[in-house]
């Protein structure tokens, strides 16, 4: 995935980079699957190397394929990237370790979550009951979002119908 | 277009399958991994895969776009329903144990229909940027 990203990165063609960024959206719902969070992987390979790819294809056929040559050396955003990466790589070696179960993140409501979801809402997956049920607010305001960004998207490139108000095809 | 044959015959093979997944992925989300969310996707991948293959206007043909943006709206509108539902039957807002005289099986109820509100509105989203980007030349040399 390092070396797909430094691809990505250096490659001027938009066509290979949207490939390249589909293949990478697949080797990380593989990644998913290895951590156990089958329900994301899925989102990954459909949304990150599906339907995003399709997009960004027909994004490519309307505006060329070719990546203009950029004016100066991005050195300075490539400093700060880089202090970034290392703040995070730093701020990693302070976490708990990998599927560690005394994390914090697993003392409070998962405990709850894990034993009683199946006895109050009846469904087996546990990831379903807390989308649905649990956290319902925070996944109507994602559905709010979606819904957002379709009529964002709506909005932004609708072609207007003609002005003697025949429609428009 | 004879050159594409494989690609129709393997399409027509195919989206079939898709969507039966993709209901799958939706019913089945209570007890294996998926959801309104992931069904909506591949259900729409499904119908952008048939218009990659033939051609955007058969599928605007098939899922026609006021379809689409009624089904933008639908979900967002059936998944605040389902809250208010909770309210008008004495609960809280999204409270699906007063959904039926079982408070489990509300809990079912509630969950099948706000993950349908999810799926509708993510598929018909996702179909509609595709409409919105696949046919924007077309339109706009159509337009004016």
């Amino acid at each position: 995935m390092a070396v797909l990203a430094v691809g990505i990165a250096l490659q001027r063609n938009l066509f290979a980079v949207v490939v390249l960024g589909g293949i990478y959206s697949f080797l990380m719902a593989t990644v998913l699957v290895a951590l156990d969070a089958v329900d994301v992987a899925m989102t990954e390979a459909s949304v990150g190397a599906g339907v995003s790819t399709v997009l960004l294809l027909g994004a490519l056929y309307l505006c060329g394929a070719e990546e203009a040559r950029p004016l100066a050396r991005p050195w300075l955003p490539l400093a700060i990237a880089l202090v970034i990466v290392g703040a995070l790589v730093y701020g990693t070696l302070g976490l708990p370790a990998f599927s560690d179960p005394q994390a914090p993140i697993h003392q409070h409501v998962v405990p709850r979550y894990l034993n009683e979801a199946l006895r109050e809402t009846g469904v087996p997956n546990v990831v379903t009951a807390v989308l649905a049920s649990y956290r319902g607010y925070d996944t109507l305001g994602e559905t709010v979002v979606v819904f957002t960004a379709g009529i964002g998207v709506i909005a932004l490139l609708r072609v207007p119908r003609r002005r003697d108000g025949e429609p428009r095809r | 277009m004879t050159r594409l044959l494989v690609l129709r015959i393997v399409a027509k093979i195919l989206i079939p399958f898709m969507l039966m997944f993709a209901l799958y992925v939706q019913f089945h989300g209570d007890f294996g991994p998926g959801g309104g969310f992931q069904a909506g996707v591949i259900g729409a991948a499904a119908i952008v895969f048939y218009a990659l293959i033939f051609g955007l206007p058969a599928a605007r043909r098939m899922v026609p776009e006021p379809v689409v943006e009624t089904m933008v709206a639908l979900g967002v509108f059936l998944y605040a329903g389902v809250g208010l539902l909770g309210v008008a039957l004495g609960g809280n807002y999204l409270d699906y144990f007063v959904l039926a005289a079982d408070p489990v099986a509300g809990q079912h109820r509630g969950i099948f229909w706000v993950e349908a509100g999810v799926a509708i509105t993510v598929s018909g989203v996702m179909l509609k940027i595709f409409y919105m980007f696949a046919g924007r030349r077309r339109d706009l040399e159509e337009g004016r």
